[in-house]
């Protein structure tokens, strides 16, 4: 043996960060390794912001003779985030069924740095998706009237809500058999994503319809970026349209308090 | 476990040491009282059919899984006191190669290596040497989705063994490779011994068993039903037996009644194979006298000798089935 094989001793609070930073590391080179990977998750949100615009575009009126696509943009931005725990969660899925998660669980590293690993890995990577997103929006016309600072808050609004949405997926993608019933998920995430303000205004949605998406925490976000990129916003007169730069926040607070702690809890009792 | 005190003893000289574990799934006893010792510096096989609750021992043992009741104790460290000291002193490859399918085989070792905190220099020579020494240098720096499964089972193998660890658990190491990924792993765990490791390995292979391993511990049901050498495991089902074949199916009466006639048990027929086989004790006599018998009552022989049971049949002794089930076949033969 020509290496000294002697772990470091380090305090655990020090490996609880060095471990998660190395899970991260891991994730950062899958995109090294598979740039496209991430032109294929933003498969869906791209192609449906096209439809939205360039196919139904014309059709849509939003009232007060609104630039649709300026509404758009910033539903898409949200819509992005709201998918981001499908990601999440069929990650968490596949380290789990290849046997990865288990290797981790036998060994002397930190535990909380796979389940904080993939938050902020994940984290990371809806920045980069933003990143993405946004360039094409700049390409279709869409712009932020709203001061720089107003414009990063709203960007850091869409990253809150997709660091929420991280717990979900970890705590759904530990709890389903496979990567083949991970593929079931899309059934929630698509009316999840959908019955909100991301692409049509809740008003012109059905009565119950229309409450369900006024609630939904996806359009929280969506109306409060458009507030301050100085977008079209088309909200009615409801309490939590009202308040979507609250509820933006709170939110996702809430979910993150709520399923943090499951998610945690459903990693430790793999043991069981 | 933790509320359980220890129900013996544990001796922290062995290398794996276990007393009455207990691993409950709904109303299956996984494991049910289930006692091991390995000893140091040995290869410790762990056979027994599907089901058996070889899988659920490992996981136990490795820390991924809790027990009900029972202790345990790996290289000294106590499994229900202290597992992060049980994870560094133990190296685990399951059934199925749990390594990153994107990431290159040095990515894959780096990263590990990283995590049992060998700091980031350390863990790159480390892998460079593990890469060196599992014969994968020339594919390192390519994604192991390209990988064959004997490769990638060796990138398992230097993955699990990037601290050198002191007991090696192998769960079924070679099941799904071919002729040639099952010697690459076996000589991949004979290197292993070399340096010192102890390896418990589960296989439903008795011949890898028998190639492999010092000792055998068989289980069944969630139990250990023997225990010892392969040899000493044979013999305790009978040493030796004489196995005639006849030419003439007519005949397999005459001969079973010559068979009788030189041991205290009860020969067994197997008509589709036209053969009676019966344990003896004194051996060459035995056999000269059945010749002798044979003749005097015309048989005409197609085969008469004397052999060994194979660990096949031991199995089959000791549990009642076989490793690898073939009823279709067993039918098919009648
Ligand atoms: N996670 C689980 N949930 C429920 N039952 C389980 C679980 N794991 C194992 N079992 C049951 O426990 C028993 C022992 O299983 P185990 O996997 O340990 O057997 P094994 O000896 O490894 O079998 P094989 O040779 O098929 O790998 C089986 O009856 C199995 O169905
Ligand atoms: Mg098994």
């Amino acid at each position: 043996m020509t290496t000294d094989l002697q772990p470091l001793r380090r305090s655990t609070a020090y490996w609880a960060v060095a471990d998660a930073w190395s899970m991260v590391w891991r994730q950062l080179l899958y995109y090294v390794r598979q740039p496209t990977t991430i032109l294929w998750q933003l498969g869906f949100p791209i192609v449906s912001v096209l439809l939205f615009v360039y196919v139904f575009g014309s059709a849509m009126d939003i009232g007060g003779g609104a630039d649709y696509t300026a509404f758009a943009m910033p539903g898409m931005f949200a819509m992005t985030m709201a998918f981001g725990f499908m990601n999440t969660a069929y990650a968490v899925v596949l380290d789990k069924e290849k046997g990865v998660t288990d290797r981790f669980r036998s060994m002397p590293m930190a535990p909380s740095a796979v389940v904080s690993g993939r938050g902020f890995g994940d984290l990371l990577g809806a920045a980069l998706d933003l990143l993405v997103i946004a360039a094409i929006a700049l390409v279709i016309g869409w712009r932020s009237q709203g001061s720089l600072w107003e414009t990063l808050y709203a960007f850091g609004l869409l990253l809150l809500l997709r660091f929420a949405l991280i717990w979900i997926g970890i705590y759904l993608g530990l709890g389903v058999k496979n990567t083949e019933t991970a593929g079931n998920l899309f059934a929630v995430a698509f009316p999840f994503a959908m019955i909100s303000s991301v692409f049509t205004p809740p008003s012109m949605m059905p009565g119950w319809l229309g409450f369900l998406a006024t609630w939904n925490p996806v359009s929280a976000t969506a109306t409060a970026i458009r507030e301050l990129f100085g977008n079209p916003v088309a909200v009615g007169s409801s309490w939590p349209e009202q308040n979507a730069q609250l509820l933006a926040v709170l939110w996702p607070v809430l979910i993150t308090a709520v399923f943090l702690p499951l998610a945690v809890r459903r990693y430790q009792r793999l043991s069981r | 476990m933790d509320n359980h005190p220890p129900v013996a003893p544990l001796d922290p000289a062995l290398a794996v040491h276990t007393v009455g574990l207990v691993k409950r799934y709904g109303q299956v006893m996984a494991l049910d009282g289930f006692d091991l010792s390995v000893r140091r510096g040995t290869v410790h096989g762990l056979l027994g059919p599907n089901g058996a609750g070889k899988t659920t021992a490992v996981r136990v043992l490795t820390t991924l899984t809790e027990a009900d009741a029972g202790a345990a104790q790996i290289a000294g460290a106590d499994l229900g006191s202290d597992r992060l000291e049980v994870r560094r002193r133990i190296g685990l490859a399951g059934q199925y190669a749990a390594v990153d399918e994107v990431l290159t085989g040095r990515q894959n070792l780096e990263l590990f290596g990283r995590l049992f905190h060998l700091g980031r220099p350390r863990a790159r020579t480390r892998a460079t040497e593990l890469l060196e020494q599992f014969a994968l240098t020339d594919a390192a720096d390519k994604g192991v989705g390209a990988y064959s499964g004997g490769m990638r089972r060796r990138l398992d193998l230097a993955a699990s063994m990037i601290l050198a660890p002191q007991v090696m658990f192998l769960d079924e190491p070679t099941t799904g490779l071919d002729p040639r990924g099952r010697a690459e792993v076996w000589e991949a765990v004979r290197a292993l011994v070399g340096q010192g490791t102890t390896v418990l390995l589960t296989t439903q292979y008795l011949d890898e068993a028998d190639q492999l391993a010092d000792r055998i511990t068989v289980i069944d049901q969630g139990r250990q039903i023997a225990d010892g050498t392969p040899a000493e495991l044979k013999r305790a089902v009978g040493g030796a037996q004489i196995e005639v074949t006849v030419a003439d199916p007519a005949q397999l009466d005459a001969a079973e009644a010559a068979c009788a006639a030189v041991s205290t048990l009860s020969p067994l027929v197997d008509r589709p194979r036209r053969r009676v086989v019966v344990p003896v004790e004194e051996q060459l006599g035995s056999l000269a006298a059945v010749a002798a018998r044979l003749a005097e009552a015309g048989v005409a022989v197609e085969d008469v000798g004397l052999r060994r049971p194979t660990l096949d049949e031991v199995f089959l002794r000791l549990t009642g089935h076989r490793t690898d089930e073939e009823p279709e076949l067993e039918e098919a033969t009648r």
